[in-house]
């Protein structure tokens, strides 16, 4: 569904992303895990070009989104984005929030958008929330909110930038319920993530993200018992033996 | 100190107030909307065009106003441009129309630079989030940053409008019969050059005010999704 072909990004000097090859096929859930500033983030945020890649090509089912003759918005209705800060927009309702982007751009009227809106309200656990601000909401009720904005586009992969990193330790099962929910229901996602043990559970393929490359990818049973790459090694090393 | 003359000028007065009001409202209506575009084209990522609305902005925030009226006064026709010669409210609709463009183009000067700050002070993550979902850049615009924006600068937009009633005065001298024209005409036909100056700061205060409860009033309704 989403291939990815010697792609490079850099800000200036620093080179964030190293010559990245990855696929993802249809309903496969793929976490990318790493060091902070290992580039998991910019990789992610450039499958829908909120980052430009400097070189290489990514397609989407097909399409090469990297070339400017491609309508990008009409490819990033099909690509739902979760981001770690929610943001959910303050100044619109938690109804407004969610189907603002279908009636604007799939024109569907008022009556059928606020019907797909309550039932994914109901998938998230909030339909009494519906005309709440964000701002009255908690930090999880806020990203389970920006889970359903997404899903209202019925997009074919949902992309998720760290959802549970700026939650409190108590709100951070609700999100990842809901995240799995999802992936049993056999939506295609890429999902950055420092929750080894969600990773572990949902995750079909497990990548492994440091100083710019793509250090090693498998399957989570296969990364989390036995990785083969030390750098790998390293870094689960740490990370486990905390939690 | 003597107000006798109200009996017979009383009527003046209101007469220039309301030029001062028309000429107040059209120079907010289209200096926001320059404001608006000068604002987008300076944080647009083009550089022809983001270096024209800069250039503009400083040009017009490093000359008088008075010298940019009269630029625009007699200016305008040199270009050919000439409003017809109808009546407005017992005022010249030519000398009008050059107050309200000259007003218009330092009112949209600095909104430009209120709205510029606004909208950099909304998140970067609103723009993501809904580019994320697929609206365009001018939709993104449209339906969540500038009403976010909107909201963060309604109170320095109101000192603004504010400005503009009062700098409004200067139109006087290109010959508008606005409140400070009129005015001044009270102060030569009864030979009293203090007491009118009374009752026009009087109206002006009345009309900033009014706004500026306005403007309150407006900033408090929108501050229920705080």
């Amino acid at each position: 569904m989403i291939n990815v072909n010697d792609m490079n990004k850099s800000f200036g000097d620093l080179h964030v992303l190293k010559d990245i090859n990855m696929n993802i096929t249809k309903g496969e859930v793929v976490v990318i895990i790493g060091p902070s500033g290992s580039g998991k983030s910019t990789l992610l945020r450039c499958l829908n070009l909120l980052e430009v890649p400097c070189d290489g090509k990514i397609t989407f089912q097909g399409i090469d989104i990297t070339d400017e003759k491609n309508d990008i918005n009409k490819l990033r209705q099909d690509m739902g984005m979760v981001f770690q800060q929610f943001n959910l927009f303050p100044h619109k309702n938690v109804l407004e929030n969610i189907t603002l982007a279908p009636m604007k751009l799939k024109k569907i009227n008022k009556e059928k958008a606020v019907k797909i809106a309550m039932d994914l309200l109901k998938q998230v656990g909030l339909e009494d929330k519906h005309f709440t601000y964000p701002n009255q909401l908690s930090g999880g009720q806020k990203q389970r909110i920006a889970i359903a904005r997404a899903l209202a586009m019925s997009p074919d992969v949902m992309l998720f930038d760290e959802p549970t990193s700026a939650l409190d330790p108590e709100m951070v099962g609700e999100v990842l319920q809901v995240m799995k929910q999802l992936a049993s229901d056999g939506m295609t996602m890429a999902i950055v993530t420092h929750e080894m043990g969600f990773a572990k559970e949902v995750a079909d393929r497990v990548v492994f993200m440091d100083e710019g490359s793509i250090v090693e990818v498998a399957e989570p049973k296969k990364i989390f018992s036995n990785p083969e790459n030390p750098r790998t090694k390293n870094f689960l090393g740490k990370v486990l033996s905390v939690s | 100190m003597d107000f006798n003359f109200l009996n017979d000028y009383f009527m003046f007065f209101i007469h220039g107030a309301k030029i001062t009001l028309l000429l107040s409202i059209f120079t907010i209506f289209l200096g926001v909307l320059m404001g608006i575009v000068l604002a987008l084209l300076r944080l647009s990522n083009n550089v022809v065009l983001k270096s024209i609305s800069a250039a503009y902005i400083e040009f017009i925030r490093g000359t008088p106003l008075l010298v940019q009226l009269y630029i625009v006064y007699y200016g305008l026709p040199l270009i050919g441009i000439e409003f017809p010669d109808i009546d407005a409210l017992g005022s010249s609709f030519p000398d009008l129309m050059s107050g309200v463009v000259a007003l218009s183009l330092n009112s949209g000067a600095y909104v430009s630079e209120i709205i510029r700050a606004g909208i950099q002070a909304v998140e970067k993550g609103q723009m993501e989030a809904s580019r994320s979902l697929g609206l365009t850049y001018g939709m993104s615009m449209y339906y969540i940053i500038l009403p976010q924006a909107f909201k963060n600068i309604l109170p320095a937009l109101g000192n603004e409008f504010i400005t503009i009633i009062k700098e409004s005065a200067i139109v006087s001298i290109i010959g508008i019969h606005d409140l400070m024209y009129n005015t001044d005409i009270v102060r030569g036909n009864t030979y009293k050059p203090f007491e009118p100056l009374i009752i026009a700061a009087i109206m002006y205060f009345i009309m900033t005010f009014t706004l500026s409860r306005l403007i309150g009033f407006v900033e408090g309704r929108l501050k229920v999704s705080d």
